[in-house]
């Protein structure tokens, strides 16, 4: 998944990892695309591995705002399957195509037919590899799938520039474009904001 | 943590002999300037680390005072500890203007052979800043690896970062602020009349130890937080009961006048008045008309910042704002709020994430 991200970054830009982990895509990009890196983490264990790595990390919650940040700051923004657990993901989308020249988004699709089949025949809120979480306890609390998602970038002024259809690894899958909605397990987009 | 000590620690004394403009348009006929250093200074002389004091703080940073007292950051600095001087060289100076050694009020003004007392000449951050730098020149130091500080000392470190760009590869300031809001400066002048209203002020031969007491106790309120305070005294009381008097009754009373008191006998009241004029009037973004963004534009150190949670005397808030003007300057900014129920004052004490934070953050990358 960090080859693939990486692909989508220009050498040298200023990136903006929101919920940025312990750092580890940041780490990747710095080492491999020259980028200043800037990540976003509100786990302090997670902030301490980001400290490790020479990640700067700001200890922020991305659903308190993003005010703070100045349009088109960033030459791109990264959101890496954590769109899906923000309270407001359309406020977060539209400040990440503010801030950032491009984004970069990935999401888990809920529509993949391990997920339907689940719900259909085993009557049963989907847990996947993906999706590992019970109903109750996940964090994922607007999960969504690719047209869902595409919806929201027509909805929301966002331009979708590419999109990869992922499994659960990370892995490009040709096949999944017979039938992304349906087959795709995580997607990843690049989009920017409409001129 | 650690229980390593670093024992006995000796006082030095840096004389500067040219004279020393301060920003305020005065000028010191040379100063001297009192410090201490722990752990060895390496080969490349790429390990020294300034680490700079607050309001009431000193050069005895940590070991053991000749009168046996305990440095102000013991708990944090020392073999293994958060600033480990196994592997740092760390330096602690009193600043000018202090009570404990460096050129103040107590020394004798050589125009007129009387202590300056009152007279003593404003100093600014800048001013101290300029003149830790000619410590380090003293030292044989061909930079900071980093410099540090909690509030007042956090603002050292920062201006560190603008003044002397090359001098310095990290900073890491705690519990501070870019400028002092209207509170900050409100309370430091209760604090100041408090002092220029006791009658022993300026007097020949008594010392304005009521003013100085009531000084502490308000900036004591200021460095602890509600919970602190309600956890540690709630409403308990001296005796028991209440016997409608002006005496002592509850313990809070007690815990304040004897903080009062105490500092009072320890404590310059000169000195005080200008360390919180010296707050007051640290503002660097005001040479980039109040653009802090535009005033770091010139940092190349690497950066920490720290808060906690309860801190009301300069907020985590308020280090989002310098964070926020560090981001907007596109410098190389971490921050990191702590939970910590001890208000300001959680700055002084070790904890886990406090502490690994700073080993962390100090630990050589390249």
């Amino acid at each position: 998944m960090n080859k693939l991200i990486g692909k989508f970054i220009n050498t040298n830009g200023r990136v903006l990892d929101l919920g940025c982990g312990d750092g580890s895509l940041l780490a990747f990009l710095k080492e491999n695309n020259q980028v200043k890196g800037l990540g976003l983490e509100i786990d302090h264990q997670k902030i301490q591995k980001c400290l490790q790595k020479d990640v700067s990390v700001i200890d922020q919650d991305i659903d308190s705002g993003l005010s703070n940040f100045q349009d088109q700051s960033f030459d791109a923004v990264i959101m890496s399957q954590s769109i899906q657990a923000l309270r407001k993901p359309e406020v977060a989308l539209e400040e990440i195509i503010r801030i950032g020249k491009e984004a970069i988004i990935s999401i888990p699709n809920f529509a993949n037919w391990r997920c339907r089949l689940q719900l259909i025949f085993g009557g049963t809120m989907p847990v996947s590899s993906a999706l590992p979480h019970d109903w109750y306890s996940t964090p994922n609390i607007h999960l969504c799938s690719l047209k869902d998602f595409e919806k929201l970038c027509v909805d929301h002024g966002a331009d979708i520039l590419d999109r990869q259809l992922l499994s659960f690894d990370g892995e490009e899958k040709s096949f999944m474009k017979v039938a992304p909605n349906l087959l795709t397990e995580i997607a990843l987009y690049r989009v920017k904001a409409r001129n | 943590m650690s229980n390593d000590s670093l024992g006995r620690v000796e006082t030095k004394c840096f004389i500067h002999k040219d004279s020393f403009s301060l920003k305020s348009g005065k000028t010191l006929q040379g100063f001297e300037m009192v410090y201490q250093t722990y752990g060895e200074l390496n080969e490349a002389k790429d390990n020294a680390i300034l680490i700079c004091h607050a309001l009431s703080g000193n050069h005895h940073v940590a070991g053991l005072s000749e009168d046996n007292k305990k440095g102000w950051w013991d708990d944090m600095v020392g073999p293994n500890k958060a600033f480990d001087t196994n592997k740092y060289f760390i330096v602690g100076c009193n600043n000018l203007g202090g009570c404990h050694g460096s050129t103040g009020p107590n020394s004798i003004n050589p125009e007129n052979n009387i202590a300056y007392g009152s007279s003593f000449p404003m100093v600014t951050v800048g001013d101290w800043v300029k003149s830790q730098d000619l410590l380090r020149t003293h030292l044989g130091l061909p930079y900071w690896y980093a410099v540090v500080g909690g509030s007042l000392g956090g603002m050292q470190a920062l201006q560190w970062s603008i003044d002397f760009p090359d001098l310095v590869k990290k900073i890491v300031v705690i519990a501070a602020a870019a400028k002092l809001s209207a509170q900050n400066i409100a309370f430091n002048e209760i604090a100041r009349q408090a002092i220029l209203a006791d009658p022993n002020y300026n007097s020949e031969d008594k010392l304005p130890k009521t003013g100085l007491g009531l000084a502490r106790m308000l900036g004591h309120i200021t460095y602890l937080s509600d919970d602190a305070m309600r956890e540690k005294f709630g409403r308990d009381m001296k005796k028991g009961e209440v016997n409608f008097s002006y005496d002592v009754e509850f313990e809070v009373e007690s815990y304040l006048r004897y903080q009062g008191e105490s500092f009072s006998n320890r404590f310059d009241a000169h000195t005080y008045l200008l360390m919180t004029k010296v707050l007051d009037y640290f503002d660097p973004a005001e040479s980039h008309e109040g653009d802090l963004a535009k005033t770091l534009k010139s940092v190349t150190a690497k950066t920490l910042l720290i808060a906690f949670s309860s801190d009301w005397r300069f907020s985590p808030e308020r280090s989002r704002e310098l964070a926020n003007a560090f981001i907007e300057a596109k410098k190389d900014v971490s921050f990191l709020e702590i939970d910590s129920p001890h208000g300001h004052d959680a700055f002084l004490m070790p904890s886990e994430t406090y502490d690994s934070a700073i080993e962390t953050f100090l630990e050589k990358n390249e």
